[in-house]
């Protein structure tokens, strides 16, 4: 199920039997309000791969997603440095090696400056 | 009288108590965060905050030691809006997000009602609590309304529910104020809602739909507590009032220096008595010449005392948020923060006034602590 932060998996799993998913990242910013560890997770487009996070960790899900499913208006999400092109329903493939990444969008931080 | 004050910022909450020398601040929470409101709940004395992070949403967060610590509970959430729903009524066609964009007010149930809590957010939703915040459940009567569909925003780009009375007497009966749809009334504790009675007046709207009551921008309703049937309003264009529970207003007209303003808040005891923060109005907001004052009706109306002891007369450029204002049970203790981040406590129910600072972050809400809401 590829629970481990990549890297940290026991060598056994490592070696001989670890199954390539995509690794899902978070922000720093995120940490402080939910803790967020990069997890390896299985899914072929970004709304699997991320609802498998979220079963894991549910309060994660409310900071990242709205109401009704969707990205959160001012955060992104990147596939191997490339932003994604569906935001409403996150259906962009991911591969196996891929990598995940949830970051906050330059725009919307002026509800805090 | 009220020995603590809670006031939310847009860097934090800030807890005031008044000791042997005064008032003052005794402690900051959630520093550097947007905190856009505060509840205090007099039935369990815990407290409510609520946090909007930008980015991550809107977040709530209960404290049952007073402020000293805080655990994140559940925020109201919309339910998914059906993929086939077509909005009946829509305003300009379209239909209001399901989306949570604020929590614009909180307020408890009734004292015989432990664990409810009302909240009224953008876009429009009203949620309710029955555990004390761990879970809410949008009020579907007022939301699948036709005529909530019509509501639209009054300075923020979604309609928002900012004013929340629970009849002391019944608390069944929830009157709301909505920016931009007027008054709405339950006698049934949501079941069923109409829209308040005739008297207001939308200036910002075309003739035929001036007296329209779902058209109407409320900045906020206060509510007597002796007489709940005695309601006040300071509206975009000016000031009304009733004396039968929504069902009719009338404007309080004259007022000087201005009958523009957010804030308004009603005698706890006396029906006749509310105080307001003017404003030059709305394309300006600020303070007439520069001069911060509160104005005191003690007749209903029918006259106003512009109180200035304390505050600032020169080129003073505080605005008050509506939920900037507020009134201690005994009508004694008043406080006003403002966009500047000066607050203001006066103890003489407005005569006076001293500064507890002038250099907060701006001021979105001040609550006192009561021993009854």
């Amino acid at each position: 199920m590829g629970l481990f932060p990549r890297g940290a998996a026991p060598p056994m799993l490592r070696i001989k039997y670890r199954i390539t998913v995509p690794l899902v990242r978070f922000t720093q910013n995120i940490q402080r309000h939910v803790g967020c560890p990069p997890l390896e997770l299985p899914g072929s487009t970004v709304r699997e791969a991320l609802n498998q996070y979220f079963l894991l960790n549910e309060r994660a899900r409310a900071y990242v997603l709205d109401d009704q499913g969707k990205l959160r208006q001012h955060m992104a999400v990147f596939v191997n440095g490339k932003q994604i092109d569906d935001r409403e329903g996150l259906s962009d493939p991911v591969a196996a090696s891929a990598t995940i990444d949830l970051v906050q969008a330059l725009s919307g931080g002026n509800s805090n400056s | 009288m009220s020995q603590r004050c809670h006031v939310a910022t847009r860097k934090g909450l800030f807890t005031l108590e008044r000791g042997r020398s005064g008032w003052s601040i005794a402690r900051a929470s959630f520093c550097g965060d947007n905190c856009t409101l505060v509840m205090h709940d007099p039935r369990e004395n815990t407290l409510l905050a609520t946090l909007n992070h930008g980015h991550f949403g809107v977040k709530m967060h209960r404290s049952a030691d007073g402020g000293a610590t805080w655990k994140e509970i559940a925020s109201p959430k919309y339910p998914e809006k059906p993929a086939d729903y077509v909005p009946k009524a829509p305003l300009e066609g379209k239909s209001a997000d399901w989306s949570l964009k604020l929590v614009w007010s909180l307020a408890p149930g009734g004292a015989n009602e432990p664990g409810v809590i009302w909240c009224g957010t953008l876009p429009g939703g009203l949620f309710r609590s029955e555990d004390g915040g761990d879970s809410w459940s949008l009020n579907r009567p007022l939301w699948d309304d036709p005529l909530r569909e019509q509501w639209f925003g009054g300075g923020a780009d979604h309609p928002g529910i900012h004013s929340i009375c629970v009849d002391p007497r019944d608390p069944d009966h929830v009157i709301i104020g909505i920016s931009c749809g007027g008054v709405w009334i339950t006698r049934d504790g949501g079941h069923s809602w109409s829209v308040g009675g005739p008297g207001m007046r939308a200036e910002f709207m075309p003739p035929e739909r001036q007296f329209d009551p779902n058209a109407q921008d409320p900045h906020m309703l206060a509510q007597c507590r002796a007489n709940p049937d005695a309601l006040w309003v300071q509206h975009h264009n000016g000031i009304f009032r009733s004396l039968d529970a929504a069902a009719s207003w009338a404007e309080i007209e004259g007022v000087k220096p201005s009958a523009f303003g957010f804030a308004v808040a009603a005698h706890p005891a006396d029906p006749e008595t509310a105080w307001f923060v003017p404003a030059v109005k709305d394309e300006k907001r600020y303070p007439a010449e520069g001069r911060v004052v509160v104005n005191r009706t003690r007749d209903g109306g029918k006259t106003f005392e512009i109180l200035t002891r304390g505050l600032p007369q020169e080129h003073a450029y505080d605005l008050v948020y509506r939920h900037a204002l507020d009134v201690d049970e005994t009508g004694e203790s008043l406080v006003f923060g403002s966009t500047t981040g000066s607050v203001w406590i006066s103890e003489d129910s407005g005569d006076s006034w001293q500064t507890l600072s002038s250099h907060l972050p701006p001021v979105y809400a001040v609550r006192f602590e009561k021993a009854i809401d």
